[in-house]
């Protein structure tokens, strides 16, 4: 078999042949093939992530492991990463969703830890393509036709519209999962002499070399691919869930990794060679679902709802009963030994016997060439004064507010079981998801955003912004953000000036990251989302984790009352580059989005938590995408009520209504509350903006609508 | 009282419903695995929870209701022991034929999870003798099954018996379509027995047994069930 059938580049299969100090077998040569594809390896980007700031007071577990874990205090992790599944859900949207949710949930289950949510980030085409409707339904029923059934509830989101996504749409599952601190599962933790056992679903052909399928551009013929998506089994994942965290609750599993991409091999080498022991496989033991299936398709088979557990032999009885009464196959497939040996045998002969080392850590980084794209400044030379103001104000606000990246997602989360396990404060449909947990005062909130417009356009501050923007979102609800997890999604590296705006990008996240104090503690590279018509936007999806100290000190969104003044903090000259408005009305992607301004932000985060633990605002909302007018629209829509405005500066009113970037909020004030409020924002840019009340969203000047037309073309279907 | 709740593969609606009878009532709530052949001793209420048990698959509630646990829980249904199910336990009682009727694909044929107006249209049951005839709670519905339907005749019979607990209803108290999620006939959310021992509703009371979840209505709920078995009216 060619090296390159298998997925190697040449100075790959060299590094093997010395290393093994002989050819590989064919067997070796497509376990390799897949293990060091880009998908398996991060051989692109491994460098770039080192990057990110992964430390902090409340990192309990940073990047390398199946998850990130934050200390939420009292003994209780949070463990939560988000991770794609893109290219099996433009391929097979119902079934590609799915098992993306599964999978996820598998990754927070390996630590040891019961998933408590998801969140998913969707990034479909054009609404009028005519492919977006057919992938846009199936990835939403597929999302929630796993994830009701698991009991994991989805909380929250992202949802994002383009024609960039057209061939390739974005799925982006995140999940959380809580754990005491003292039951943490590592994969590092095997010894010698310990049972390696296969627990979970048998192992059949679906999925066969996904991970490789997920490091190539998507092609025209993407059928051909069908064989290498995996179906799901959402009923199996429930009684995986449930067996594995009764077997740790009895301290029976010494070190656990979930089987996703590449499946037996990937978990077990990563165990073998994280906890430096040695392993031997017998491929007869593997529970089967299709005949005849030769040993590299076992070893690289996706078969879903499988866990490889390493036990002690003097405890696999009481594995045995547990998943005996889960009703799940349980095969002890293997054994540990001392040394670095990932052997396997099949019929009783050694098929393949590579270094563990070599498998999981072996794959030599690539550099790829980065060159700044020539156009670049270009997309910014854009002139603000070319633009007409709108003659109709209502109608383009109303057509913005329909328009699919920003009117309601209802018709999906609707879908979406929101509610199981009674721990849903917040749920979806409003700027960040909460979650309580029983029995003690302090919130977990989260949120999951991304813009990929203005990493376009500047990938630095569009991925700077993209990070500072979720951390102002759980600010203004009153939770400090405490770690974040990030899926970088992005087309093929091996162009330069794609490799660059991929570096920007990473540079950005990093210096806001760093900047603000968050670390980045698990994550996430979906590389070669390109199709034939071209390649995606740079889409780096970010979800942050923080901490609400009670439900008391919630600042919630869209709760305006009669009387309420007004606020808006921030600057009043946001920009119209990459903003909805320009996008949506005059089909532009044009112009320079605000630069990220490390001491801007730290200060609105600080004045923002005091915000909302002092009470001295009655609802509050981030200005994002479509602006201060859209912010305005959606509290008016969600309180009921709606305000009379007045601009009382000298901006642009399209600017300083549509205009986007930078750390700026919307407050409604009650007027006992007014100079609290004040003396909180002194120092900071503050204007009133003037007061809430009657049953119009009156901008003098500008629009003059009435809140009911306001909330019925926002949660237009 | 003693409070068991059913758990088959799949369920995922039993932790919820045990937490919040136990943090409403502070009685004593067990688990029965779906395996074993009788009840605890001294079980005075049954719960068949909400999820998705043996993954819907073949039929929503058809393999539970052949659970070797459902003989004792039949029988304990039969004595005139309280029987409630929610949502996919509702399922189960329709199917081992406990409760008449059957709940079909939503009308939308897509799942629906969102919090629901109900109507109290019976208190004469032991699970809503604290509420007051006609009064609006809110329960929320998560369900891709839950069009309830019946023969006419049938139906017909349900109504005039005064078999209809719960009902779908706009914020006026309106059973109109508009106010109904799902397609299911009179917009019936919930029926009871002739015994009046025995109640099946899609909506959830146990997700609205909280008020920092969004609502409490649900404690009346559990209270209710409280308050007549210790009156000895079961």
């Amino acid at each position: 078999m060619d090296f390159t059938k298998a997925g190697l580049r040449g100075h790959e299969y060299e590094r093997i042949k010395s290393a093994l100090g002989r050819e590989p077998n064919d067997c070796e040569l497509r376990i390799m093939g897949v293990m060091w594809s880009e998908h398996c390896s991060y051989k692109s980007t491994k460098h770039l992530l080192k990057l990110f700031p992964n430390s902090g007071s409340r990192v309990v577990l940073g990047p390398g492991e199946n998850a990130g874990i934050i200390d939420l205090g009292d003994g209780i992790g949070a463990a939560f990463k988000v991770e794609s599944h893109n290219h099996p859900s433009a391929v097979a949207p119902y079934q590609g969703a799915a098992t993306g949710v599964g999978g996820i949930i598998r990754d927070i289950l390996a630590l040891g830890a019961r998933p408590v949510a998801s969140m998913d980030g969707l990034f479909f085409g054009d609404p009028e393509y005519r492919k977006t409707r057919s992938l846009s339904s199936g990835i939403v029923h597929g999302v929630g036709g796993y994830g009701n059934p698991v009991g994991v509830p989805t909380i929250g989101g992202k949802t994002v519209y383009d024609s960039c996504y057209n061939e390739n749409p974005l799925l982006n599952a995140f999940c959380i999962g809580l754990i005491p601190l003292g039951e943490i599962v590592s994969s590092r933790t095997a010894r010698p002499g310990q049972a390696v056992v296969l627990l979970g679903s048998k192992t059949g052909r679906d999925g066969i070399a996904g991970a490789a399928f997920a490091s190539v551009e998507l092609s025209d013929d993407n059928k051909a691919s069908r064989p290498s998506i995996q179906i799901g089994d959402p009923f199996a994942e429930k009684l995986l869930i449930e067996a594995c965290l009764e077997m740790n609750a009895k301290k029976l599993i010494v070190s656990m990794q979930d089987m996703g991409a590449a499946g037996i091999i990937s978990s077990s080498s990563e165990v073998a060679a994280k906890s430096g022991v040695a392993m031997r496989l017998d491929f007869d033991k593997v529970p089967l679902r299709a005949e005849n299936m030769e040993p590299w398709e076992i070893a690289l088979s996706e078969s879903q709802e499988r866990m490889l557990l390493i036990v002690e032999h003097s405890r696999l009885p009481e594995v045995i009963a547990i998943a005996g009464k889960w009703e799940l196959d349980c095969a002890v497939i293997g054994e540990t030994f001392e040394g670095d040996e990932y052997t396997i045998l099949s019929s009783g002969e050694e098929v393949a016997s590579l270094p563990a080392t070599l498998i999981g850590e072996g794959c030599p980084p690539i550099h790829w060439e980065s060159c700044k794209p020539a156009d670049f400044e270009e997309r910014w030379s854009f002139d603000v004064e070319e633009l007409s103001l709108p003659e109709d104000w209502n109608e383009t606000l109303l057509s913005l507010l329909e328009s699919p990246s920003l009117a309601s997602k209802e018709w999906i989360y609707d879908q979406y079981d929101s509610m199981v396990q009674l721990n849903t404060v917040q749920g979806p449909g409003r700027p960040l998801s909460i979650l309580r947990i029983k029995g003690r005062d302090p919130l977990i909130a989260m949120v999951l955003d991304a813009d990929p417009w203005k990493c376009y356009l500047d990938p630095f501050h569009g991925g700077a912004e993209t990070v500072a923007r979720t951390i102002r979102t759980l600010a203004v609800a009153g939770a400090k953000a405490a770690g974040l997890t990030d899926c970088l999604n992005f087309p093929s590296p091996e162009i330069p000036e794609q490799y660059w705006v991929l570096e920007e990008c990473i540079k950005g996240m990093a210096e806001a990251s760093s900047a603000l104090g968050c670390p980045v503690v698990s994550g996430n590279v979906s590389l070669y989302n390109e199709s034939p018509d071209g390649p995606i936007l740079p889409t780096p999806v970010v979800g942050v984790v923080g901490i609400l100290p009670s439900a008391e000190e919630y600042l919630p969104s869209g709760k305006w009352k009669e009387n309420d003044l007004l606020f808006l903090v921030g600057a009043c000259n946001p920009s119209l580059g990459g903003s909805r408005y320009l996008l949506s009305r005059f089909g532009r992607l044009a112009g320079r989005p605000l630069c990220f301004s490390p001491e801007a932000e730290k200060d609105f985060v600080e004045r923002a938590l005091k915000t909302a633990s002092s009470k001295a605002a009655r609802s509050g909302r981030t200005l994002a995408g479509g602006g201060l007018a859209v912010a305005l629209a959606k509290d008016a829509a969600e309180s009921g009520i709606g305000a009379d405005i007045s601009i009382p500066v000298p901006t642009r009113k399209d600017v300083f209504l549509f205009g986007e970037g930078g750390p700026r909020a919307l407050y409604s004030v009650p007027m006992a509350k007014v100079p609290l409020f004040k003396a909180l924002w002194n120092g900071y840019p503050c204007i009133q903006l003037g007061k809430a009340g009657g049953n119009e969203l009156a901008v003098d000047g500008a629009f003059s609508v009435e809140v009911a037309e306001l909330a019925g073309r926002w949660r237009v279907r | 009282m003693n409070t068991a709740v059913v758990v088959f593969p799949g369920s995922n609606c039993d932790q919820d419903v045990m937490h919040a009878v136990a943090e409403t009532l502070g009685t004593k709530v067990y688990a029965v695995w779906h395996r074993e052949t009788s009840l605890p001793e001294g079980t005075d209420f049954v719960i068949l929870p909400g999820g998705f048990s043996f993954g819907d698959y073949l039929r929503c509630g058809a393999m539970a209701a052949r659970s070797p646990v459902m003989k004792a829980v039949s029988n304990h249904g039969k004595r005139g022991g309280l029987l409630l199910g929610i949502c996919n336990g509702f399922q189960v009682l329709t199917e081992c034929g406990l409760l008449p009727g059957a709940l079909l694909p939503n009308r939308t044929l897509d799942f629906i999870c969102r919090p629901c107006l109900l109507k109290v249209e019976n208190v004469s049951t032991p699970f809503t003798s604290l509420f007051s005839r006609g009064q609006i709670v809110q329960f929320p519905i998560a369900h891709g099954d839950g069009l309830y339907t019946l023969p006419e005749d049938e139906l017909k019979s349900l109504e005039d018996r005064n078999g209809v607990v719960f009902r779908y209803c706009g914020s006026d108290g309106g059973t109109g379509d508009a106010a109904n999620p799902n397609g299911s006939a009179n917009n019936i959310a919930g029926i009871v027995n002739s015994a009046g021992n025995i109640l099946g509703l899609m909506p959830h009371p146990e997700r609205a047994s909280d008020p920092l979840l969004g609502g409490e209505d649900g404690r009346i709920f559990w209270k209710s069930v409280f308050s007549v078995f210790h009156k000895g009216g079961l």
